[in-house]
């Protein structure tokens, strides 16, 4: 009876809702009544989680801001204040710089699942440019945050970065200048930097959210089959391979959510700071501006672009080049040529292509990470050259292709994994395989299965848990 | 039951389940959070006991020192002003100070541990001013009967020499006496009492 008025009075407050606002209109447009392809696989699940872990550099962002101090005389101080004289300030610390990381490990994922399934191909191509220009907001938010500890990785990090200005020619130095409010990086370069940090440019990053996913919702999701699913529809105009996103996805991503999170809790606790790799070591030292470390090197998610630059023996021809690497993927959609979507039927061209892609991204970012030595440097320029050659023979290779019949629907049902082909799916088959012959594995086997059957006996002799075998 | 039929009790305790482990989990989350706001290491060692030398200070002569951010009053009162608490305890609110705050050691007339030294914290009970010390008798603002106390400016709350509040007046209690102790006869340490 209650329960019963209860849902009475929460339909009645809906409504008044929602004649002076669109709620439940809101709702249905972009979750309840948002048809997404059903075939979205492990690569869906980035960009939710990339708004999770915009949610977590937000909220632990505002707490750290609680008890930071942007003055050059107090800012490191502050933040050793933080990490040890404050409750949980360790943890919300950590939770934001691995948070950093985490960011870009999303993001890159997210961008390649993209460049794996067409998605940034008309009609998509502003979902792809406004997610671009996310990720440019988010390299800047990145790269300003860096100086707020100031370290010594901080300050001649930021100093090399802002140096580079300085190539440009007849206004470079003046620029330089004007960028740090000073002739070298100083107090008024760190107040500066704390408030694009802390305000500009999260507002622009929260903007450029919302602007890609209207855009998104707009034309609708690409799938691993890159088949546009408003193509056929049902009587009621619902996409014949849609589901709705909620709760279909909710449910999904939250279980990704769930995995994700525990993976980064591990992170957090047990290698914040990823052996240098997401806080270097030479940042936990107060920045001095009379001694420069002995290895300058930015974190990694900008050592690909690092590697460019230093690949290049030209200071103002360096830095165009690590600029027009990251400029280059605005210019995806059109640099493409082909029709067909998804990687599953494109041609070996474009498979190759890519990989040489991801191989190049990868060691260049290895390279940044390690002083230059002439070997290193020959394997920068070469794999910059793969890097530019990616991009800039596509119009030619994308022609070339010879692609496989795209069908008119997605894949479905999903396969199960024994009868999936494709040699990437025979080494998952033999990987597996090969773990279930170890006996590590028939041990651990022995005793989950002893718990398993615990727990079916334990719900057996339980009588609300019984109901659920 | 036909496998494409919907079982809604398990879909029901499946979401119940998510939602309460997921409530737990939030809630856990939220300690790091609500915990980081809590006085830091510095504010506390900031709220450190202190040292007060009163060896220079005269009868009727009162002192402030700031202790967690706060005026502390130290007073030497005379002979005269110790006899006129006994003289305005009709008027006064709560005259054994049973529901003001003070160490147990200072829960006498004189709210002190040794009667002519009143050491009290110069904060008003009713909405945080720090009232005036007003030694003199009778005064042409505070009247006749006045035979010297605290005064508070803002709302116009009195006190007696030993911070006791006056009936008929806004105060709800007695001023507040922080913990000390007297480390020698003219050391006070302000913070603690002894252990």
């Amino acid at each position: 009876m209650s329960n019963c008025n209860c849902k009475n009075f929460a339909s009645k407050l809906l409504a008044w809702i929602d004649e002076r606002f669109p709620l439940s209109q809101v709702w249905n447009e972009h979750m309840a009544k948002y048809y997404a392809p059903k075939n979205f696989n492990f690569w869906y699940f980035f960009g939710s989680l990339a708004l999770l872990v915009l949610v977590n550099q937000i909220v632990t962002g505002i707490w750290l801001t609680m008890n930071y101090k942007p003055d050059a005389n107090m800012a490191f101080d502050a933040v050793e204040a933080i990490m040890r004289d404050f409750e949980w300030g360790w943890l919300i610390r950590y939770m934001h710089s691995t948070g950093a990381s985490i960011f870009f490990i999303v993001i890159y994922l997210h961008m390649f699942r993209g460049m794996m399934y067409g998605s940034f191909k008309k009609p998509r191509e502003l979902v792809w440019l406004l997610g671009m220009s996310l990720y440019l907001a988010l390299m800047a938010e990145a790269f300003m945050g860096y100086l707020l500890p100031w370290g010594q990785m901080s300050y001649w990090g930021a100093n090399v970065i802002i140096s580079l200005f300085s190539a440009i020619p007849v206004i470079g130095d003046d620029l330089a200048t004007w960028i740090r409010g000073d002739f070298l990086i100083s107090d008024v370069t760190l107040n500066r930097f704390f408030s694009f940090h802390v305000i500009a440019v999260p507002l622009i990053i929260v903007g450029l959210v919302f602007l890609h996913i209207v855009a998104l919702h707009k034309v609708g999701s690409n799938n691993p089959d890159g088949v546009e699913i408003k193509k056929l529809k049902d009587s009621n105009g619902v996409p014949l391979d849609g589901i709705p996103f909620h709760p279909y996805y909710t449910v999904k991503d939250l279980f990704g959510a769930v995995v994700f999170v525990t993976i980064c809790a591990w992170i957090i606790f047990y290698s914040p700071e990823m052996g240098g790799y997401f806080l270097e070591h030479p940042n936990f030292i107060p920045a001095d501006s009379l001694k420069t470390p002995e290895h300058i090197a930015p974190v990694w998610y900008f050592t690909p672009f690092y590697s460019i630059l230093r690949a290049i023996p030209s200071k103002f021809g360096g830095m165009l080049a690590m600029f027009a690497a990251i400029f280059i993927l605005f210019f995806l959609p059109w640099l493409d040529r082909c029709q067909v979507k998804s990687i599953r039927y494109r041609g070996n061209i474009y498979k190759i292509a890519l990989g040489l892609f991801v191989v190049s991204f990868v060691t260049l970012g290895y390279l940044g990470t390690i002083p230059p030595t002439p070997t290193d440097s020959f394997f920068g320029a070469f794999f910059t050259i793969v890097y530019f050659g990616f991009f800039l023979l596509m119009p030619i290779y994308t022609r070339l292709e010879v692609t496989k019949p795209v069908p008119e629907r997605v894949v479905w049902p999903l396969k199960p994994l024994l009868e999936r082909e494709g040699w990437h799916w025979d080494l998952v088959r033999k990987a597996i395989a090969t773990l279930q012959s170890t006996s590590w594995y028939r041990q651990a086997a022995t005793i989950a299965c002893g718990y398993w059957q615990n727990l079916q006996a334990f719900m057996k002799n339980n009588k609300y848990l019984r109901h659920f075998l | 039951m036909n496998e494409n039929d919907i079982d809604l009790e398990k879909r029901r305790f499946l979401t119940q389940t998510t939602v309460a482990l997921g409530a737990v989990g939030t809630a856990f989350a939220a300690v790091p959070f609500i915990n980081y706001l809590k006085p830091g290491a510095g504010t506390l060692e900031s709220g450190a006991p202190i040292d007060v030398d009163i060896t220079k200070l005269e009868p009727a002569q009162m002192i402030r020192v700031e202790w967690r951010g706060q005026p502390i009053w130290v007073l030497k009162r005379t002979d005269e002003m110790l006899t006129s608490l006994d003289e305005l305890e009709p008027v006064l609110r709560d005259p054994q100070s049973d529901e003001s705050v003070q160490p147990e050691s200072c829960k006498n007339k004189y709210r002190s541990i040794k009667p002519e030294v009143f050491v009290a914290v110069g904060i008003c009970t009713h909405l945080g001013c720090s009232p005036t010390y007003r030694p003199e008798a009778a005064p042409p603002d505070l009247g006749k009967e006045w035979l010297g106390g605290f005064f508070c400016t803002c709302h116009g709350s009195r006190f007696d020499l030993a911070g006791r509040v006056y009936k008929k007046v806004p105060a709800p209690t007695n001023l507040v006496v922080p913990p000390y102790y007297y480390e020698t006869d003219t050391r006070i340490i302000m913070g603690e009492e002894r252990t």
